[in-house]
């Protein structure tokens, strides 16, 4: 009776799986090896006095790093802001079906990405030595404004302009690529609409380039993050340039670009976080379901709300 | 329902389109070669043909996503595309090609749903954008619009999360949001699954019903039949056969018509 009546059960659902796992010994062996060498190099770190991490402590504390921390962060952002608009404007140009603009942009970007950073930053710096008077007026006629160049672009601005100006060159190319992977339907639908070319542009295409156009911009503010650090070279005291001044001076020159290395380490680790969920933003209806967040994730784990289930794919039985 | 689609009653004479030897060229390749019809208000013309043999293009043109190289041709009275004075013609500028669109519909073959937006976005994004229409007010037109098109339920949806049939019908009340004069559709069930293509084309009937002014390329020859007022058959970038539906598909004219026909049929 028992039997039969456990057979009925099983019957109306089939029994789950419980099969031994494929065991992996290659993988054991790998995970012991990583783990001695990683167990040597905390060694190495903990014991080894030249790696001096009581001066390391202190030049992280040191208040030309921390304000150089600051000179960096300014740098980047305003490098970025700047970058990224002026490749949206040149990406668009390029784009153009008038050959002067689509011309001017490719002109620039062949100078500005043609040419090493270096080179641009000391040329911006150096400005004042082509035109030692920079004025405001009619071209050719006469001026309303006139100011000595040294004046106009300190060295802050001189780099500024460099990073700025040569990212600008990179950050259109990658607008313009994201420009190109979006369907040309999609313009169509929009022009079919009435929507005006701008607008076609600002609502309907960019929104979908961006998929294409955050990945590489996170690489590039990354790669900007670190190439402030060139601008050493016209004495402006960023966060590197603050760390060699310091070991200049005391000859501690590993500590100390531990230090600074930290705070580099720190600074991506918060824009990659940043990038994740910028990335997410515009995936919007890109994916069926967004896959939830690490937070999500572990707060499922520890027990709390689960993460939110995905949206589930329309079925054809419940129109009206 | 709404009622959003009633055609204009005092121009009830003048043809909603008119073409007169229209010539479309990309380069050596000449797609139209003088296409002369007219299509009246309220009226369902569809066309069909060959694929290669213009139609689409000709459509295409009647909102101005093609440039035509010779002839004329006309919406509701007015030259696509250009401005006549004298005996000179002046190209329009984007801007008032734009204003001239708002009163076309167009339904894509590929839908052409915006992905980043979800259903009742789609519906609101002209009227807010290129009208300037009260976002709530658009809301409200809009989620009308979805009802009437079966999908008042999915306004939130993301297109990846439609089927085809209910992106077209989405796509199609998008279109209807900007309460055109006139829908051009543009192979709208060629990309669906079989069971998927009536839900499309009983939204196409009911707005045939009401009187909207609707030009089809289609390859769906009973549709043509039922709901058709004019059809042409086209090939090789010119009108071969025209008339009624009904006796150009039971009693085609002409060889090539014919051929075409029990191909398709």
């Amino acid at each position: 009776m028992n039997k039969t009546d456990q057979g009925s059960v099983t019957s109306g659902r089939s029994e789950a799986i419980k099969a031994v796992p494929v065991r992996h010994p290659g993988r054991w062996a790998g995970v012991a090896v990583i783990a001695v060498l990683a167990a040597m190099l905390l060694h190495a770190l903990i014991y080894n006095p030249a790696f001096m991490w009581d001066v390391v402590w202190r030049t992280m504390q040191d208040q030309t790093v921390l304000h150089g921390i600051w000179v960096t962060i300014e740098l980047t952002v305003l490098s970025m802001v700047i970058g990224v608009i002026g490749g949206v404007l040149l990406a668009v140009m390029r784009l153009s079906g008038n050959p002067v603009l689509s011309g001017t942009a490719w002109f620039y970007i062949w100078i500005f990405r043609g040419t090493p950073l270096l080179v641009q930053l000391v040329f911006w710096n150096n400005i004042g030595f082509l035109w030692p008077k920079l004025s405001i007026g009619i071209p050719f006629g006469p001026s309303f404004f006139s100011e000595s160049s040294n004046t106009l672009v300190p060295v802050f601005t001189a780099a500024l302009l460099g990073l700025a100006l040569n990212e600008a060159a990179y950050m259109a190319e990658i607008v313009r690529a994201g420009i190109q992977s979006v369907d040309e339907g999609q313009a169509e639908a929009a022009h079919a609409l009435g929507m005006s070319k701008a607008a076609t542009m600002r609502r309907i295409v960019l929104p979908q380039a961006m998929r294409v156009i955050i990945p590489p911009t996170g690489n590039e503010t990354i790669s900007m993050l670190k190439n402030t650090s060139l601008v050493q070279v016209i004495a402006l005291v960023e966060l590197f340039t603050a760390g060699h001044d310091i070991y200049a001076r005391t000859f501690q020159t590993v500590p100390v670009l531990i230090a600074v290395s930290i705070y580099y380490l720190l600074m991506t680790s918060v824009m990659t976080i940043g990038q994740y969920y910028i990335e997410r933003h515009y995936a919007r209806g890109a994916n069926r379901t967004l896959p939830p967040t690490p937070i999500q994730r572990v707060r499922a784990l520890l027990g709390g709300r689960p993460a939110p289930k995905a949206a589930p794919v329309s079925d054809e039985g419940s129109q009206a | 329902m709404t009622d959003l689609t009633k055609p204009p009653v005092t121009a009830a004479a003048r043809p909603m389109v008119k073409a007169e030897g229209v010539h479309k060229s990309y380069g050596q390749v000449e797609v139209l070669k003088g296409i002369d019809l007219e299509v009246k208000q309220s009226e369902v013309f569809c066309l069909v043909g060959p694929s290669g043999s213009g139609k689409s293009t000709f459509l295409r043109c009647i909102n101005h996503l093609e440039k035509i190289n010779a002839g004329r041709l006309y919406v509701d009275g007015d030259l696509v595309g250009y401005q006549q004075r004298g005996d000179r013609l002046y190209e329009l500028k984007d801007r008032e090609v734009a204003l001239k669109r708002q009163d076309i519909g167009m339904v894509f073959q590929r839908f052409n749903l915006f992905p980043h937006m979800t259903a009742l976005e789609n519906v609101i994004e002209a009227p807010v954008q290129v009208k300037k229409e009260n976002r709530a007010a658009a809301k409200e037109r809009a989620m009308a619009l979805l009802e009437r098109v079966g999908l008042a339920d999915k306004a939130g949806n993301y297109p990846t999360q439609l089927s085809g049939g209910q992106q077209q019908r989405v796509a199609i009340a998008r279109a209807l949001a900007m309460q055109p004069k006139l829908m051009l559709f543009d192979e709208p069930t060629s990309a669906l699954d079989p069971e998927l293509v009536g839900e499309v084309l009983d939204v196409m009937r009911g707005l045939a019903e009401e009187g909207m002014t609707m030009i089809v390329v289609t390859h769906e020859m009973g549709f043509a039949r039922e709901v058709g007022d004019a059809l042409v058959f086209m090939d090789g970038g010119v009108v071969v056969e025209s008339g009624h539906p009904r006796e150009v598909l039971t009693n085609p004219q002409h060889e090539r018509t014919r051929a075409f026909l029990s191909k398709v049929l």
